[in-house]
């Protein structure tokens, strides 16, 4: 959905969706912060939260700014600059016998948005979002200050910056916590569930007894098939159980161009979800695995956000509450199929329950993901399914958003207004701001 | 390895630190800001490096290479490679509208740069050989539009760079000349990509397995090897003709 006729500099999230903007990037980002409006990372949230307000027309990138300031090999404690990227981490901590403190589905990310969107992984229901494990934050207000953030010191702004998306200050600098692993590689188990029902069972199952849950489900499939799905669980492996050696950083091909709008398809992605599913054996597979492999799947092809064609895709993400029951989910994976958000990667997982952050997305429940073409059609689909949310009690995940409408989104957060609150104090002025925060209207 | 870094703090400088530090390899990095190397050598010790040391050294000031190159040679005990990743660029537009910065770009790439690689050669031919590494570019090969100047200076450092590799490699210097293609840096943002960009990293790794083999040329990212093979043949009609 770029738009041709447009005239200069074009940006997009993730999901190629442009809208004008440039990116500046230094190693210097205290300088480079200097009166920005906007910081972004590798800009790896799906729509327009990495977008400049088109009044602003530039976003600071920190991604060049990604040094390791300290690290206490003691205790686990690190301090790095904003952009330092969890690829990063991993190639210099997992052979140290460190990781992450959570598992999110791609490591082309920074520090700075793994704190903006607090991040969540396939460990979420033992270990909580990334904020939870931030001791401090140093951030650029926007008067130009710069302070230091956390839960002694300016904890309103600590608490509003963990999955405030960037608009409480740009941040400069993140300390935190990683946990100990007894070897980098992983031990895993996948297994096929013939429906949703013992798909979700198998979910929760499997959370009492693995650090990491999560899985694929199609999302097309007839009545009856609908939402069997595969099932992935895991841990670190023990020193014995462990491959020998270190993890070679796995080599990652790129799709080297857009593919045409009609490779996604109702029908390919039919066949594709098939595929998947009727590839994997019928009984359970156990095995040791490298942790790109376990970890980031969708990384194994660089761009493979140039497979939706030039109109891009968005992901819808949503995390409907336990309140709302199995029979909540099923009528949302219901109401998908008949919207026609057709989705190669349909991902559910559990979320447990919500951690500080004041906007931070997961609450307890389940979490659906599912990525559909932005073509003709997509803001009815996710109007629809926003409907469907709101009455379930749901909310969206803003780092995927693109489409929802600011009426909307408000339904969804009674906890806007304490978070708008604590905006207004910290920038008065409402400087800092993003595409996305002007289109829902969150300052 | 124990290597001397002249633009380390920096761009694929930066990234090829933090690939010897992640080896266990000794660095010491030269730079303009006190703050910064402290910054980036503190970055290193974390990563690796076996041990990190930092000097001040300007390229665009001549007078403080020889002493930085000594006190460089005291701090690791003795040094046996030397790198240059600093440069500046300037886009064909905007030298042609500043002559102050034109001149800048021209010292500091040819002259200065060269001037440092001078006492870099006198210091590692003095203890039997070593290693050189600078840093020139695909702008070099050809006379093309966009970067006239910037070309220039790269095209001039090539060619002492290899008539240094021809001239002193029996005596021990394996000098070798780092071209680089388009690569996703700090000196590059606002330029339109062209296809087979870099990332500093991979660009990093391509360098450092050619400075291991004793290779006296490498493009990086590789296929820039080709891509400029081909630019090479082209004649000087088309070249005319041509935007890039």
């Amino acid at each position: 959905m770029s738009d041709p006729t447009a005239e200069g500099p074009q940006l997009s999230g993730w999901g190629r969706v442009f809208g004008p903007g440039r990116e500046v990037c230094s190693e210097d980002l205290e300088a480079l912060t200097a009166g920005a409006s906007l910081t972004r990372g590798l800009a790896r949230s799906y729509g327009d939260s990495s977008l400049p307000h088109v009044d602003d027309g530039v976003v600071a990138s920190c991604r060049l700014a990604d040094r390791i300031l300290s690290f206490d090999e003691g205790t686990g404690v690190i301090r790095a600059e904003a952009g330092f990227s969890l690829l990063q981490l991993n190639r210099t901590f997992w052979k140290r016998g460190f990781a992450a403190p959570v598992a999110p589905g791609t490591q082309f990310i920074t520090l700075g948005g793994m704190v903006s969107a607090d991040v969540h992984g396939k460990d979420h229901h033992l270990t909580g979002g990334f904020g939870a494990h931030v001791s401090e934050l140093r951030l650029r207000l926007a008067g130009g200050d710069i302070v230091t953030a956390s839960r002694t010191g300016n904890a309103d702004l600590f608490k509003a910056a963990i999955g405030g998306m960037g608009l409480l200050g740009h941040i400069l600098d993140v300390t935190f916590k990683m946990p100990r692993i007894p070897s980098a590689w992983v031990a895993i188990e996948t297994e096929r569930m013939p429906d949703l029902d013992s798909y979700l069972a198998g979910l929760r199952a499997a959370a009492k007894r693995f650090p990491f849950t999560m899985g694929w489900i199609d999302t097309l499939g007839a009545s009856g098939k609908l939402g069997r799905g595969i099932l992935m669980r895991g841990r670190w492996a023990e020193a014995h159980e462990a491959r020998a050696g270190v993890p070679k950083p796995l080599r990652r091909p790129g799709l080297p161009f857009v593919l045409p709008d009609f490779a996604i398809s109702r029908f390919t992605v039919s066949a594709f979800n098939s595929l998947y599913y009727g590839i994997h054996p019928s009984t359970m597979r156990r095995r040791v695995e490298h942790p790109e492999t376990f970890f980031y799947p969708l990384d194994a092809i660089r761009n493979w956000n140039r497979l939706y064609g030039q109109s891009g895709f968005t992901q819808y993400q949503c995390v409907i509450p336990e309140a709302a029951g199995i029979d909540g989910v099923g009528s949302f994976v219901a109401l998908l199929q008949k919207t026609g958000g057709s989705s190669m990667v349909s991902v559910i997982k559990d979320c447990s329950e919500e951690g500080e952050g004041l906007l931070s997305f997961p609450l307890k429940g389940t979490s659906v993901a599912v990525d559909f073409p932005a073509r003709e059609g997509v803001q009815r689909i996710v109007d629809t399914l926003n409907a469907h949310l709101i009455e379930l009690g749901g909310r969206i995940y803003l780092a995927k958003d693109r489409f929802t409408r600011a009426e909307d989104f408000q339904k969804m957060e009674p906890r806007l207004e304490s978070w708008r609150a604590v905006k207004r104090k910290y920038d008065p002025s409402g400087r800092l701001r993003s595409a996305q925060s002007a289109r829902l209207g969150l300052a | 390895m124990k290597a001397v870094i002249l633009g380390g703090t920096r761009g694929i400088g930066r990234s090829l630190a933090r690939r010897m530090a992640g080896r266990g390899d000794t660095v010491h990095l030269l730079g303009r800001h006190e703050g910064d190397l402290k910054g980036c050598a503190e970055d290193l010790r974390i990563r690796g490096a076996r041990a990190v040391s930092t000097g001040l050294c300007d390229l665009l000031a001549p007078l403080t290479f020889s002493a930085a190159l000594d006190a460089a040679d005291a701090a690791m005990s003795g040094f046996d490679t030397v790198m240059v990743t600093a440069g500046l660029f300037g886009a064909q537009d905007e030298l042609e509208k500043d002559r102050v910065r034109t001149v800048e770009v021209l010292t500091t790439n040819f002259t200065n740069t060269i001037l440092f690689c001078e006492e870099a050669r006198t210091r590692l031919l003095a203890r039997g050989g070593g290693r050189l590494v600078a840093f020139s570019s695909v702008a070099g090969e050809r006379g093309r539009k966009p970067v006239v100047l910037y070309g220039a200076t790269k095209a001039g450092l090539s060619a002492y760079l290899e008539g240094l590799d021809h001239r002193y490699r029996a005596q021990g210097l394996i000098t070798t000349t780092v071209k680089p293609g388009f690569v996703r840096t700090g000196m590059t943002q606002g330029l339109k990509e062209p296809p087979f960009a870099g990332d500093p990293d991979d660009v990093a790794a391509t360098v450092l397995a050619a400075v291991d083999r004793g290779a006296p040329v490498v493009y990086a990212p590789p296929i820039w090897a080709l891509v400029m093979m081909v630019i090479r043949l082209l004649p000087r009609a088309v070249m005319r003709l041509v935007s890039f």
